[in-house]
């Protein structure tokens, strides 16, 4: 095969739930990689996403650099997807938007049980909350939206076999879930 | 002579008195709907059921059918707009599904399943609201009421008046009829027809919610559509 | 008891509170409870009203207006004893509280300013005038000062566009408002001068009627018009409304005597005639004037009305803004049953009718006729499915002729001089004369009378408006045109308006405008359906978006779905042209959106670096990684 698909894929507020999903197409994984080669990705450690034909994101948005690896991948890749309820609508993560930030940070780092030298973080190396998780439709366009959480290992297998095929990603009703 | 009106080309008989979705649903044609059910005066308010007859939008749950009715229910236009409309119930509230015991056996969801909706689209609204979980047997948790008002017609039609939407516009929320606003305090039993009727898990019965487990559940199996009243009864209790 | 108030602090009530972000509001009814009143006297005062009012439910809204007037607030007691004493649920009271935006179930200030926010204000200075008002005052916008003495607020248009920056003082109109003014205000809060005893240099309206026809041009005298139908026959002045083509005057235009012959048709006997002066829509002040001045000639048309469909009782639905007009109003119709003309035996007839006056409460909606019946019910002010329509069910629900006032005055004018005087005036499908209220950029704003069919470009040379850019013809539900556009004509073929004519000058802004009237809609959509209730939101943050210069292509294709979502799908007029300033300036002027959008594919709604503010602060950072553009890198 002279042109392989170029994917990346990667977890901002996520809890890689959706990448053990994607793990779950188990030995269809190797038929996949007959198809595709893996950029940027957990599963090749590959640092930065180099110019690609799709992107996986899992997870919202809710600090500095969720932001800028969304950037990053909306700027490489042509067709960019939202995987999974927390890129799609902020999921879990977001749950904390119903506090305001700066109580969550206190809670962490100031009141909790058993905290010593209570300080909140500094370190220009860390990246800063946003007063808000949110979903990655609303920093960047996104081209396809895959639900669940996490989606079934078939949904990845059904869109990504959709998309080398050359027909437009459909997902049929037994696979379109929320949760 | 019956009387019929014209659904996607298929005519379907009426008697005077029935609605466009009385009339549908009596022939088995399924027009999406949140805020209908049978049992009560029909709402109008969540527009999902609306349908075009003689080119003009109406919404089937409240509108007369009338001899010789043209009504366009499946079309591409009106299946966007109704995802577009369930997309605003969902950015509206918090619907947080993956935290949901109602999920699977949750009619907003069904609905959103059946339109094939795979994002919310529009920004969200995160609006910050409350749980009441005062009441031994029943909870509300706010975040996923959208204001379908079944609820308020239930507990009208059993004399208790529990359930009141109050607020204007965005603010719009449910309200409680006890001294202390809390359900604990209100004349709420766990057998009211109130407690069973949400579409969503905005009023949830305690103690049964992973009783069927998640991906075994009603819109698990099947499509809204092919679900009767009676498999929908079931998605509250037992 | 204090402590008692406290606990009775349902969240149901705190509506606010419930829904802003901080969780823990300051509850201060704790502290006015027991500064401000005593339960026994609360409770003294509350029979006494609800006696006043019959003891029945349906006047709930206008016991509640005593309430807030007299509290303040609508106390929470208060709120458990109307529910008691009237015997419906306390829900239904907490509903009606939350509805209406004159009702509070928060104290409010001694003293409770609201200005008005209508464009027309603005550009009469408002925002300018408000800083320095919450300056002078030191009062925060949209709150209560510490000592509870003032509070300060926008509201929506209070009908006074000729006259602006105009406002309301504990629910009296105060108009042409100047820094003068507001010092004179500041003065006479903090010495607590009650507002009875200010000068009436504030609470001046002026008619300003600049052009006068068919309407306005003439007095009938009391009673003509009722003694021309009984001499005439009352099925017969029916023909003669037929034959005048008189169409409603609230904008949509149905024909009046087909309406009333529709009501007098149906089979229940028991009807009612309402008089629909609830001009809420931003830019219209012609029935303020109406009720000022032809108050005899509009009660003249609504006993007409009953007199011919049958009718025992009438109201008349004055909105809140109007408040002022409500005790002459009531004058007049003392005079009109003083002289045989209301009450039983009317002209010598066997027609016996009366006129209640209703007040609003700061609803817009409530201007929509079956929304205007349910608050007339004390209701929430939610339309109404449709079918059954108000003239076969309305008020109470039984058949109800809804007219505006103009209408009712024009239907008295018609019974005095025939259907032909009035027909041979207008044009085929527009027969008669409009009141138009004129504002905005023009060196005479007021009250002007034409025939149908006149050209906007006539109405702009006699008002002195120059170098116009464009005209919002019938408000903001209404279309805006561009200066290409002056040679169209007012009439329900072409332009159909209620009378709101606001002129815009080449100096304005037009995504300034729209913006104006995009928050309009959302403040005052009733919620009831959801394309209105989320997507008025929703449109308001994607405008926004856009006119903050974060757009791109797709945000305006987007834009563009979302009112047509809202325009096809939703309940009532007031979702269904929600959308309009957009759609109709998207159309005219498409350039002035494109400009306003960037060149990138896609940027966020929402202020990213702004997000990482309190994460700046609280960590104490300010390196470069501790900003976000907005664009990307």
């Amino acid at each position: 095969m002279a042109n392989k698909i170029r994917l990346a894929t990667t977890s901002l507020a996520g809890c890689f739930g959706c990448h053990m999903s994607l793990l779950d197409i188990d030995e269809r994984i190797l038929e996949l990689a007959e198809l595709v080669e893996f950029n940027r990705t957990p599963i090749t450690d590959i640092k930065h996403c180099g110019d690609c034909d799709v992107g996986l994101i899992e997870g919202g948005v809710c600090n500095s650099e969720n932001v800028h690896v969304l950037r990053e991948f909306r700027g490489n890749c042509k067709i960019l997807v939202a995987v999974g309820a927390c890129a799609i609508n902020g999921g879990l993560p977001a749950m904390r938007n119903f506090i305001p930030l700066g109580e969550c940070l206190k809670e962490a780092y100031i009141d909790a049980i058993g905290v010593e030298n209570a300080q909140i973080p500094s370190d220009p190396e860390l990246p800063l909350l946003l007063e808000n998780v949110h979903p990655i439709h609303e920093l960047v366009k996104v081209d396809y939206f895959l639900p669940g959480c996490p989606p079934c290992a078939d949904v990845f297998w059904k869109f990504l076999t959709d998309l080398i095929g050359g027909r437009e990603p459909s997902l049929p009703y037994e696979l379109i879930h929320y949760d | 002579m019956s009387k019929t009106i014209s659904i996607d080309g298929r005519q379907v008989e009426f008697v005077d008195g029935q609605t466009i979705m009385e009339a549908a649903a009596a022939a088995g044609v399924y027009i999406p709907h949140l805020c209908h059910h049978p049992d009560f005066t029909p709402h109008g308010s969540c527009k999902l059921c609306t349908v075009k007859v003689n080119g003009r939008n109406c919404s089937a749950c409240t509108f007369p059918a009338q001899e010789g009715q043209e009504v366009l229910n499946e079309t591409d236009e009106l299946r966007e707009d109704r995802r577009m409309i369930t997309q605003m119930l969902f950015v509206e509230g918090n619907h947080f599904c993956p935290s949901c015991e109602k999920s699977g056996n949750c009619q907003l969801q069904a609905v959103a399943y059946y339109l094939q909706m795979l994002d919310d689209h529009f920004p969200l609204f995160f609006a910050s609201r409350e749980l009441d979980a005062s009441h031994p047997e029943v909870m509300i948790d706010h975040d996923r009421c959208i204001f379908c008002t079944l609820c308020v017609r239930a507990s009208h039609l059993d004399g208790k008046e529990v359930f009141a939407i109050s607020g204007r516009g965005i603010n719009k929320h449910l309200i409680v009829n006890s001294p202390s606003g809390k359900l604990q305090d209100s004349a709420l039993e766990a057998g009211d027809r109130a407690v069973d009727i949400c579409p969503t898990g905005a009023i949830l019965r305690k103690g049964i919610g992973y009783r069927v487990p998640i991906g075994k559940r009603i819109f698990d199996l099947k499509k809204i559509d092919a679900v009767s009243l009676a498999e929908q009864g079931g998605a509250h209790g037992e | 008891m204090a402590a008692q108030h406290c606990a009775g602090s349902a969240p149901g009530i705190d509506t606010g509170a419930v829904y802003s972000k901080d969780k823990r509001p300051v509850d201060t009814s704790c502290f006015f409870g027991t500064r401000k009143y005593q339960r026994d006297d609360m409770k003294k005062f509350i029979e006494t009203l609800v006696e006043e009012h019959g003891g029945r439910a349906s006047e709930l809204l206008q016991i509640l207006i005593k309430v807030q007037a007299r509290w303040h607030h609508v106390p929470r007691d208060c709120i458990e004893q109307l529910a008691e004493q009237l015997h419906i649920p306390r829900t239904r009271v907490i509903s009606v509280v939350e509805f209406y935006t004159f009702l509070h179930a928060q104290p409010r200030g001694e003293y409770e300013i609201l200005i008005s926010d209508s464009i027309t204000d603005r550009m009469l200075g408002k925002p300018q005038l408000m800083d320095f008002l919450a300056a002078k005052l030191q009062v925060q916008v949209g709150a209560v000062r510490q000592d509870g003495l003032v509070s300060l607020d926008n509201t929506s248009c209070t009908g006074m566009c000729d006259q602006g920056p105009a406002g309301l003082i504990n629910g009296r109109a105060v108009t042409a408002l100047d820094t003068r003014k507001v010092v004179a205000i500041a003065e006479l809060i903090a010495s607590k001068v009650p507002v009875e005893e200010w000068s009436g240099d504030f609470f001046l309206v002026h008619d300003n009627i600049r052009k006068a026809g068919l309407l306005l041009g003439d007095t009938i005298g009391n009673g003509v018009a009722l003694h021309s139908a009984f001499a005439r026959g009352l099925d017969e002045t029916l023909r003669e409304l037929d034959i005048s083509g008189l169409r409603g005057r609230g904008g949509a235009g149905f024909k009046t005597a087909l309406k009333w012959r529709f009501a007098k048709q149906e089979q229940d006997s028991e009807r009612f005639v309402v008089c629909n002066a609830d001009e809420g829509e931003p830019g219209t002040f012609k029935d303020r004037v109406l009720l000022n001045s032809h108050a005899h000639e509009l009660f003249e048309g609504m006993t007409l009305c009953a007199a011919i469909i049958g009718a025992k009782q009438g109201f008349l639905y004055l909105r809140g803004e109007y408040q002022y007009l409500y005790e002459p109003l009531q004058q007049v119709l003392q005079q009109r049953r003083q002289s045989g003309l209301l009450g039983g035996n009317i002209a010598g007839q066997d027609v016996t009718f009366d006129i209640e006056i209703h007040v609003g409460a700061g609803a817009y909606i409530c201007g929509e006729e079956s929304a205007l019946i349910e608050s007339l019910e004390g209701k929430c002010g939610i339309p109404r499915n449709r079918p059954p329509y108000p003239v076969s069910q309305g008020y109470l629900g039984k058949p109800t002729v809804v007219n505006n006032v103009e209408t009712f005055v024009a239907a008295a004018k018609v019974a005095v001089h025939g259907g032909d005087w009035f027909a041979a005036r207008g044009t085929e499908q527009s027969k008669g004369s409009k009141i138009l209220s004129i504002s905005g950029d023009c060196r005479h704003p007021g009250i002007y009378e034409y025939n149908f069919g006149v050209s906007v470009a006539g109405i702009l040379d006699d008002c002195g408006a120059d170098d116009v850019f464009g005209v919002q013809i019938g408000g903001p539900s209404g279309t805006f045109i561009g200066n290409a556009e002056f040679d169209r004509k007012l009439a329900f073929e072409d332009l159909a308006t209620g009378g709101s004519f606001i002129v815009f000058d080449n100096s304005r802004n037009v995504l300034d405008i729209v913006q104006n009237f995009t928050d309009f809609f959302a403040h005052e959509s009733c919620g009831f359906c959801t394309p209105c209730r989320v997507g008025t939101a929703l449109l308001k943050k994607q405008f926004d978006k856009i006119q903050q210069g974060h757009g791109s292509a797709g945000d305006l294709l987007e834009l563009e779905r979302l009112g047509r979502l809202i325009k096809t799908t939703s309940h009532c007029g007031l979702g269904q042209t929600a959308a309009n300033p957009i759609l109709t300036t998207l159309q005219r002027y498409p350039e002035l959106y494109q400009r306003q959008l960037k060149k990138i594919s896609f940027e966020p709604g929402f202020d990213l670096d702004g997000s990482l503010e309190t994460a700046r602060k609280l960590s104490r950072r300010n390196d470069p990684a501790a900003h976000l553009t907005q664009g990307g890198e």
